[in-house]
């Protein structure tokens, strides 16, 4: 038996040096292989959503059917909740695709691990929202065909019925009024959780959702000033009043500790007044309410209201072989018409105003348009650091904490050291 | 399946109070399935609505395979099926042949250091795989493949997103190998001398003499390794890319994207435990029989 | 010894080698004329042959047993003392031990001892007993035992992702469980928010995982129960002995090996606790459910500390290996 493992340890170790040879003529790091014999792959995070799926699908057949295609691609798709551990075990074993979808705050993380190589494209991004743009170390890594927006949803007959001030873009509801209004809603016995803020939500959707308010309180998820350390940031005076307020909702009743699944089905069936939630669930909520539905701006906690900015995005890895067609497919699916195909099937806000031009509700003066004026006035990137995946994960599990009732100034300080203590371990993440 | 007479004496576990134990056990560990199975067939607004009541068990009011025909439209079912019945039905065959040959080895035959082999081979059942999937990762992305090209073979480096990385790591195992073995030293030596005699080899032996007499040993480890290798979910989250080898399990996934629908939720877990308990049941007859047809008894 | 043949020595072992593994030899007939030991050449090939036939036979699990989990095993303890990562742009560096010492400052990794720890304290008695009565009651053959059996096993067969998102449900505020106890009790009672409550998460937690795994060690203990002779209970019958006399003489210490494997497997399922965590909890609220595995996948794989999960690993690994030799010497000594 000694021998056979002998055997086939060498030749696993040649192997590997062979193929590992191969891959190092070939590309950089990221050396996936993806891209030779005139084809390259794509993965996407949309498995099971149809509607999402299906439009990606028939931009990759439109090109593919192009006669000056640069190569054939092929779509590989995931589920959105274990997309990120694929992916990250892939690029692990670096085999990864020509093209991949990222969620726009991974990105830097991606681009100082040198998987994804600076974009080339013939498209011109110059017109692009800018939290459509990946971007580290002055280069830009990814581009979105659409950004989201975060809103309150209500109906306004429950507003109404309150004797609750329907707040406006120019004048969100504060802190107090925000209180106020869900104290006189509660007051209604209509509903056991008056706000709905998503807390059963996991992953991304933690700091994606809540980050934007501890902003709007005066904190930050690290000093973005050179982004070494969160020390004063997340667990300064500002950042822990934000964290009694968020606990406070739950305290008070009028936010569950943990929602339900699908917030926006919960609110059409009437178990919640208010929902906090992104752009992609208004025409779900539209369709069933009708003129009754209210599209809020996010509340303003001092500094104005925030709301997170950059979605999903398209990069091209570093070991694709046949980049340029990448970059070829990525400049075709940017064209007007093509974004705005995308940017309808998921309900979303569209990267450029031409693009927007061509959807009726995102049209000025069309329903969804005020989206495109939250993303406007509100959003702020999250922080444009490769440090940011292990903050999120960080801040994710500090607010769960929080909306369980732990001590909001220990929580947050035990956040920010092992933040601290991650982004030195990696050398500042410089270069 | 196989009632024995009564013996003429007063056996116990027979009264009242045993029967209306095991009802209450059953209630408790059916209730929660048959409430999954039964949700399945209703729609969303009725599964919430009959949590109240004992309907929520029931197959009553607005039943219909909505939901089974919305799994299929969201998830390419048939095809996950497939692949979970391969990759399982490969890792049970090879686990059975390769762990009841290493037992049979180290209960039978000849072989120095063979206790030290066992407790090696015992000592890796401490280990649990989550804690080894990441170097795993690594590891089986640097191993060799034989490739069929054509009409010649290739060899390739890397198992990431294929069949076998889905199925090798899990044919040997552990516990496997010692129930094997232990079922092995209950088997009376005299069989096997008695087949020496006859001038059969250690090979004949146990392919002929031991593992015919070992059809519970072998129906228990093959439910034993078919059920991680049906369920198994964090691994091939790791390790497969394409949607065509993707096993069941990742297809939960699929459900808790922007809407989620409960009953499809219910269909989806419903349709692929379904399968599993129906060839349990189907593999616990074959259990049964084979302890009374072998009459093998400690 | 001196004089002893090769072949000698070899054989001289064998009377040895079926105690191993914890089973004691059994009393059976002297070997017959056949296996004695012989001497010369041919009986020195014969044995040759058979010692090589047997590594073949233990070669292909051995061979998988040790590309699967010893490789990984060894490089989790390499890993464990650099601080790769597993996406970097840097080669890993040898740090010696100071993953291990922010392990020791770390709040959350203690918290996972102490919450593996209380989970196995209630689980292994809990489990092992249950399955064991349930065992007791389906070993019994009288008509519609089977069906019973059969049902008792069922939640074994579902997978735990399932298992764990059908619990998810019923565990909601308005949930299956919580309704059951509304109308069981006329509405006397109000459940608790199992899973977001701190105090309610773990044995919420506990309370699906003995659901799930009884079947499985109810298995284990029949496989035991079937085999202690039957006429032992016939004539204990015939005695008139009572139910517990009887499980305590007869039962009881007839499943003495069956104990100890069934003690060091759910201890071992019991310390491994992961799936479960990751599909309904996360670990929360408030680390009231984290475990070892779960905090070594969570910084491992999703925060992409490689060598920080790999120390979280090792210690694991040498955790379990006190708890199960501690186990072996306390049943070692009771016999």
């Amino acid at each position: 038996m000694k021998t056979a493992v002998k055997r086939l340890l060498a030749a696993s170790v040649v192997a590997t040096a062979l193929g590992g040879s191969l891959v190092a003529c070939g590309s950089g790091s990221g050396g996936s292989g993806d891209g030779a014999n005139g084809e390259l792959t794509l993965w996407t995070h949309n498995a099971g959503n149809k509607e999402e799926l299906a439009a990606i699908q028939s931009l990759v057949d439109e090109y593919n059917a192009k006669p000056d295609k640069k190569a054939t691609v092929k779509v590989q798709a995931f589920p959105q909740d274990s997309y990120n551990d694929s992916v990250v075990a892939a690029a692990s074993a670096k085999k990864l695709p020509c093209i991949v979808d990222i969620d726009g705050p991974n990105v830097p993380n991606w681009a100082w691990s040198k998987y994804l190589a600076p974009l080339e494209l013939s498209a011109d991004l110059s017109k692009n929202l800018p939290s459509t743009l990946g971007e580290w170390n002055g280069k830009t890594y990814s581009v979105g065909h659409y950004d989201v927006a975060l809103a309150l949803l209500a109906r306004r007959s429950d507003l109404t019925a309150a004797g609750v001030r329907i707040p406006t873009i120019d004048s969100p509801w504060t802190k107090d009024e925000l209180d106020a209004a869900l104290e006189k809603l509660k007051g209604l016995g209509t509903w056991e959780h008056p706000l709905d803020l998503g807390t059963g939500g996991t992953g991304e959707w933690l700091p994606y959702a809540y980050s934007p308010f501890l902003q709007s309180a005066g904190g930050d998820l690290v000093n973005r000033d050179g982004y070494q350390s969160a020390d004063g940031t997340l667990n300064g005076d500002a950042a822990v009043e934000w964290a009694e307020w968020f606990h406070g909702l739950v305290e008070k009743g009028y936010a569950a500790q943990k929602s339900g699944k699908d917030t926006t089905a919960d609110f059409i069936a009437g178990k919640s007044a208010i929902l906090y939630t992104g752009s992609w669930a208004a025409d779900k909520a539209r369709a069933a309410l009708g003129d009754d539905l209210v599209v809020l701006p996010s509340v303003d906690l001092g500094e104005g209201p925030k709301i997170g900015g950059g979605s999903w995005q398209w990069g091209v890895t570093s070991g694709c072989k046949s980049a340029e067609a990448a970059m070829d497919y990525l400049s075709f699916t940017l064209a007007p018409e093509n974004v705005a195909k995308i940017a309808q099937a998921t309900g979303t806000i569209p990267a450029t105003e031409e693009a927007a031009a061509l959807i009726p509700a995102y049209a000025p003066g069309g329903a969804n348009s005020i989206f495109r004026e939250f993303s406007q006035e509100f959003a702020v990137l999250r922080p444009e650091t490769p440090a940011y995946p292990f903050i999120a994960t960080e801040f994710g599990k500090a607010t769960q904490d929080i909306l369980s009732g732990a001590d909001p100034k220990s929580t947050l300080d035990k956040a920010v050291k092992d933040i601290d203590a991650n982004i030195k371990s990696n050398g500042g993440y410089k270069g | 399946m196989t009632v024995l007479k009564p013996q003429g004496v007063l056996r116990p576990g027979t009264g009242p109070v045993a029967w209306l134990a095991r009802i209450a056990l059953a209630a408790v560990f059916a209730f929660p399935l048959l409430f999954m199975v039964v949700s399945s067939l209703k729609p969303d607004q009725q599964i919430f609505g009959d949590l109240g009541s004992p309907a929520a068990f029931l197959p009553v009011g607005h039943l219909s395979l909505d939901n089974y025909a919305a799994v299929f439209d969201r998830v390419p079912a048939a095809r996950f099926l497939l692949n979970s019945v391969g990759v399982s039905a490969v890792t049970v065959a090879l686990g059975v042949v390769v762990n009841s040959m290493a037992a049979f080895a180290l209960s039978r035959m000849r072989v120095r250091g063979k206790g030290i082999i066992l407790t090696l081979v015992i000592a890796t059942l401490i280990v649990p795989f989550e804690t080894l999937a990441l170097p795993l990762v690594w590891w089986v992305n640097q191993l060799p493949w034989l490739t069929a090209n054509g009409f010649s073979l290739e060899l390739t480096t890397g198992w990431l997103d294929t069949y076998q990385v889905q199925v090798l790591p899990f044919v040997a195992n552990a516990f496997s190998i010692y129930l094997f073995h232990q079922y092995f030293d209950s088997i009376p030596k005299e069989l096997d001398e008695a087949a020496r005699m006859d001038g059969a080899g250690w090979f004949t032996i146990y392919r002929r003499v031991v593992m015919p007499l070992s059809g519970p040993a072998v129906a228990t480890v093959a439910i034993l390794t078919f059920l991680p290798a049906w369920n198994s979910y964090l691994w091939p989250l790791m390790v497969v890319q394409s949607e065509e080898l993707r096993p069941v399990m990742l297809g939960v996934q699929y459900f808790f994207q922007l809407n989620v629908s409960w009953g499809e939720v219910m269909a989806y877990t419903s349709l692929i435990t379904l399968p599993v308990v129906a060839l349990f049941i189907a593999f616990q007859r074959a259990f049964v029989n084979s302890i009374a047809a072998s009459g093998v008894k400690g | 010894m001196t004089t002893h043949s090769v072949t000698d020595r070899a054989s001289d072992r064998a009377p040895h080698a079926p105690r191993v593994g914890g089973r004691a030899a059994r009393p059976g007939p002297l070997p017959g004329p056949r296996t004695r030991p012989r001497s010369g050449t041919m009986a020195g090939a014969v044995a040759r042959r058979e010692e090589r036939l047997g590594w073949a036979m233990i070669a292909p699990a051995a061979l998988l047993l040790v590309l699967f989990i010893v490789v990984p095993a060894l490089l989790a303890f390499g890993l464990a003392f650099t601080n790769a990562r597993l996406i970097s742009p840097y080669p890993p560096e040898f740090v010696g031990l100071d993953n291990f010492v922010r392990l020791a400052e770390d709040a959350t990794f203690w918290r996972s001892l102490a919450n593996v720890a209380y989970f196995a304290v209630v689980v292994v008695p809990l489990q092992s007993a249950l399955a064991l009565g349930m065992a007791l009651l389906v070993n019994v053959r009288v008509r519609g035992v089977n069906f019973f059996r059969t049902v008792y096993f069922l939640p074994v067969v579902t997978s735990m992702v399932v298992v764990s998102l059908l619990w998810l449900f019923m565990y909601r505020q308005e949930g299956l469980l919580n309704e059951v106890i509304r109308a069981v009790t006329f509405g006397l009672v109000e459940g608790p928010d199992w899973l977001n409550d701190p105090a309610t998460a773990m044995p919420a937690v506990i309370l699906m995982s003995v659901w799930q795994a009884a079947g499985f060690h109810m298995i284990i203990w029949l496989s035991g129960l079937q085999t202690i002779p039957g006429d032992l209970y016939e004539a204990a019958a015939l005695d008139g002995v009572s139910t517990w006399q009887r499980f305590r003489h007869i039962t009881w210490p007839g499943l003495r090996a069956t104990r100890n494997l069934i003690l060091v497997t759910i201890t071992i399922q019991a310390l491994s606790l992961f799936t479960q965590i990751d599909v309904m909890t996360q670990g929360g609220p408030l680390d009231s459910t984290t475990t070892i595995v779960h905090q070594a996948v969570q910084t491992g794989f999703r925060q992409q500390e490689t060598s920080y999960a790999s120390a979280i690993s090792l210690v694991f690994f040498v955790l379990v290996l006190i708890v199960s030799s501690a186990q072996r010497y306390l049943t070692r000594e009771k016999s």
